[in-house]
C-alpha cells in the first residue's frame, strides 16, 4: 500500500530518469532536446502533485471551505513551465544554426566534421 | 529613500536595460545603455557592500511582501561581496566590448549582444542578493539562457555545438538545483532561504533532505564546473566571443560557487554538510583531482584560450577546496580566491581578446615573438599569470595563503604541500607564453607591431593592476572574505 500510495513520486521518477536516459543515449540532437524536456517535466510533478489533496478545493476564504489545496506549488510550476519552453526554443535554434552549419544533427557526425 | 531601492535597483536596471537595447536596434545606443546599466549597478553594489560593512545585512522586500511569504532579497557580508565581483566585472568588460564585439559579430547583431549580456549581468546579479531558493532558480535561467545565446554567437561554427552542449548540461545542472528545492519545500513547506535554515535542523537527517543535499551538490557542481563535470567549460570558453569569455569566466562559475556555499552552510548548515553526509571528502578529492588534471591538460593545449579554459578548471579546484576545509580559513581562502581569481581571469581572457582581434586567434604559433608586436599586452599577461601561479606580491598569492593556512591548521600538511605543489603545474602552462612571446623568434603568423585599441587596453590593464592592489592591499578582499567566513560558519550553527 504504502509503495502505491506514492504513485506519483513513481511516475516522477520514471519520467527523470527516462529522460534523462535520452539525453545520454541519443545522438540526434533534436531527440537529446525531447529526452531534456521530458527530465524537466518530471519535476513539474514532483511539484504539483503534492500540492494537491483529496477532497480539497481551491484556496478559498468563506464558509464551507475547509480543506483547500497548496496553490503555490501550481504559481512555481507556472515558472518553471515558462523556462522549460524557453530552454527548448532555445535548443531546437541553436540545432537549427548547428544544421546550417554542419549539414547534419547527428552529434558523432557533427564531431567528425571538426576533427 | 532612493538608497532603500538599491537592492532592487542593482537587479532591475540592467533588466530593464535589456529590452530597451532590443527597441533601440542601434549597436552603440545599446552598447551605451548596457555599459551605463554595468556603472549603475557596480556604484549600487558598492554602495551596499559599504552599508553592509557598517551596519550588517539588508533584508529587501520585494513589492513589500514580508518574508517568508513573499520574496526577499538579502544582501550580507558574502552577498555584498560577490554583488562588487559580478557588477564590478560587467563594469570592465562592457567598454571592453564596444571594439571587441565589433570585430568578431556581424553589424546588425551587435544591439542583440548588448541585450543578452544586461540579462546574464542581471541573472547573475539576481542570482547573488535574493534570499528566495525559488527566485534564485528563475535568476539562474536567465543567466544560463543569455549565456548559451552569448556562447553561440563565436565565429568558429564549434561554438554552436558547446553552446549546444552547455544548453543540455545547464540544463540538466538547475532542473537537479530545482529538484532538490523541490525536495526541501516539501519538507519545510517555505523557500525562503532564512525561514529553511530555521526550520530544517530539527529533520536535517531526513532521507528527502539529505536527497535534496546531494541533488543541489550534484546541479551546482555541473554549473560551477566542478571536475568530472566541467567537460562544457573548455569549449565554451574557447569559442566564445573574447568578451563573453571574459565576463563568463570571471562570473558565472563563481556565482555558482556562491549558490553552493549558500546552501551548505546557510541553509543545511555545517553539522549535516560534514557530519551527516561526507561532503567535504568528496569536495577534497573531485578538488584535488581538479587541480591536478587540468592544470596538467592546459599544459598541453594549442592555444592560449583553451589553455586558460582548463586553468579555470583547475582554479575552481582550489576554491572548492577551501569549501571542503569546512573551516574559517578554508571558507575564507576559497571565498577570496573566489575574488581574485575572477580579475585574474578576467584580465587575461580581456589581454587575449585583445591577442585575437590583432592575431585572428590566440593560437600559440600566432604568439611566437608576441612581446615585440605587442608589449603591453604580454606585458599584463604575465602579470595576471603570475597571479594564476600565486607569486607573493600578486592576489593570487592571498588566496593560497589562507588555503594553506587553512590546511596546516587542520593538520593536514600533504594537503598544503599540494597547495603549493600544484603552482608548479600553473609554472608550466604561463611559462608556454613567456616561452612563445619573448623566447621565440616572430614568424609569418604574428601580428605585426602594434596594440590592441586603448578601449581594450585599458580595462583589461584595469584588471591587471586589480590582479596586483589586491595583492598587497588585502583590507577589502581578504577582510571581507573573512567575514563571509564568519557569517558563514556563524549561521550554519543556529
Amino acid at each position: 500500500m504504502s509503495a502505491l500510495g506514492h504513485y506519483n513520486y513513481w511516475v516522477t521518477v520514471l519520467l527523470m530518469v527516462a529522460g534523462l536516459y535520452i539525453v545520454i543515449a541519443r545522438s540526434n540532437l533534436v531527440k537529446k532536446l525531447i529526452g531534456l524536456s521530458i527530465f524537466q517535466t518530471s519535476v513539474y510533478l514532483l511539484y504539483i502533485a503534492p500540492g494537491k489533496l483529496v477532497g480539497g478545493t481551491p484556496p478559498i476564504l468563506a464558509e464551507g471551505f475547509r480543506l483547500y489545496s497548496n496553490p503555490l506549488p501550481h504559481v512555481l510550476i507556472l515558472t518553471a513551465i515558462v523556462v522549460g519552453v524557453a530552454t527548448l526554443a532555445l535548443g531546437l535554434a541553436i540545432v537549427v544554426r548547428i544544421r546550417e552549419a554542419y549539414g547534419s544533427i547527428e552529434e558523432d557526425e557533427i564531431l567528425e566534421a571538426d576533427r | 529613500m532612493t538608497l532603500a531601492q538599491l537592492p532592487a535597483l542593482v537587479v532591475v536596471v540592467p533588466l530593464v536595460a535589456a529590452p530597451l537595447a532590443l527597441l533601440l536596434r542601434r549597436g552603440l545606443a545599446a552598447w551605451a545603455i548596457a555599459t551605463a546599466a554595468c556603472l549603475f549597478s557596480f556604484a549600487a553594489a558598492l554602495l551596499l557592500a559599504g552599508q553592509v560593512a557598517e551596519s550588517g545585512a539588508i533584508s529587501y522586500a520585494l513589492g513589500s511582501w514580508a518574508p517568508p511569504w513573499g520574496i526577499e532579497y538579502r544582501v550580507d557580508a558574502l552577498s555584498a561581496f560577490v554583488l562588487v565581483l559580478v557588477s564590478g566585472i560587467a563594469a570592465v568588460v562592457a567598454p571592453f566590448a564596444w571594439r571587441s564585439v565589433a570585430a568578431e559579430l556581424p553589424r546588425d547583431q551587435l544591439y542583440l549582444f548588448y541585450t543578452m549580456y544586461c540579462l546574464c549581468v542581471a541573472g547573475l546579479l539576481g542570482m547573488t542578493i535574493t534570499g528566495d531558493a525559488f527566485n534564485l532558480f528563475v535568476f539562474m535561467e536567465i543567466a544560463s539562457l543569455s549565456s548559451y545565446v552569448l556562447i553561440a554567437l563565436g565565429r568558429d561554427r564549434r561554438a554552436l555545438l558547446a553552446s549546444y552542449q552547455y544548453l543540455v548540461l545547464g540544463t540538466i545542472g538547475a532542473t537537479f538545483y530545482v529538484i532538490g528545492v523541490g525536495l526541501l519545500y516539501l519538507m519545510t513547506g517555505t523557500l525562503n532561504i532564512a525561514d529553511l535554515a530555521a526550520r530544517l535542523p530539527g529533520i536535517a537527517a531526513t532521507r528527502p533532505v539529505l536527497a535534496a543535499l546531494a541533488f543541489i551538490t550534484v546541479g551546482m557542481s555541473l554549473k560551477l564546473a566542478l571536475f568530472p563535470l566541467h567537460l562544457w567549460l573548455p569549449n565554451a570558453y574557447a569559442y566564445a566571443p573574447s568578451a563573453v569569455t571574459a565576463f563568463l569566466a570571471a562570473t558565472a562559475t563563481k556565482v555558482s560557487v556562491y549558490v553552493l556555499l549558500r546552501f551548505y552552510f546557510t541553509v543545511f548548515g555545517v553539522h549535516t554538510v560534514v557530519e551527516v553526509l561526507p561532503m567535504p571528502q568528496i569536495l577534497l578529492a573531485l578538488s584535488i583531482a581538479a587541480i591536478l588534471t587540468a592544470s596538467l591538460v592546459a599544459v598541453w593545449q594549442a592555444g592560449l584560450k583553451r589553455l586558460l579554459a582548463y586553468s579555470s578548471v583547475a582554479q575552481i579546484g582550489y576554491i572548492t577546496l577551501g569549501i571542503g576545509m569546512a573551516s574559517r580559513d578554508g571558507l575564507t581562502g576559497a571565498v577570496v580566491h573566489l575574488f581574485n581569481h575572477g580579475i585574474t581571469k578576467g584580465a587575461l581572457f580581456l589581454l587575449v581578446g585583445g591577442i585575437a582581434l590583432r592575431a585572428g586567434s590566440a593560437n600559440f604559433d600566432r604568439l611566437r615573438g608576441l612581446a615585440r608586436a605587442m608589449p603591453l599586452t604580454s606585458l599584463g599577461i604575465v602579470i595576471a599569470g603570475l597571479s594564476l601561479i600565486g607569486v607573493p606580491g600578486t592576489a593570487g598569492f592571498v588566496s593560497k595563503w589562507y588555503l594553506v593556512l587553512g590546511a596546516v591548521e587542520a593538520g593536514r600538511w600533504w594537503l598544503a604541500a599540494l597547495v603549493v605543489g600544484s603552482s608548479l603545474i600553473a609554472v608550466a602552462y604561463v611559462w608556454r607564453f613567456v616561452e612563445a612571446a619573448y623566447l621565440a623568434e616572430p614568424t609569418a603568423a604574428t601580428p605585426g607591431r602594434g596594440e590592441a585599441p586603448f578601449a581594450m587596453l585599458a580595462p583589461a590593464w584595469l584588471l591587471v593592476a586589480a590582479c596586483v592592489w589586491f595583492g598587497f592591499d588585502t583590507s577589502f578582499s581578504a577582510e571581507s572574505a573573512r567575514r563571509a567566513a564568519v557569517l558563514l560558519l556563524g549561521g550554519g550553527a543556529r
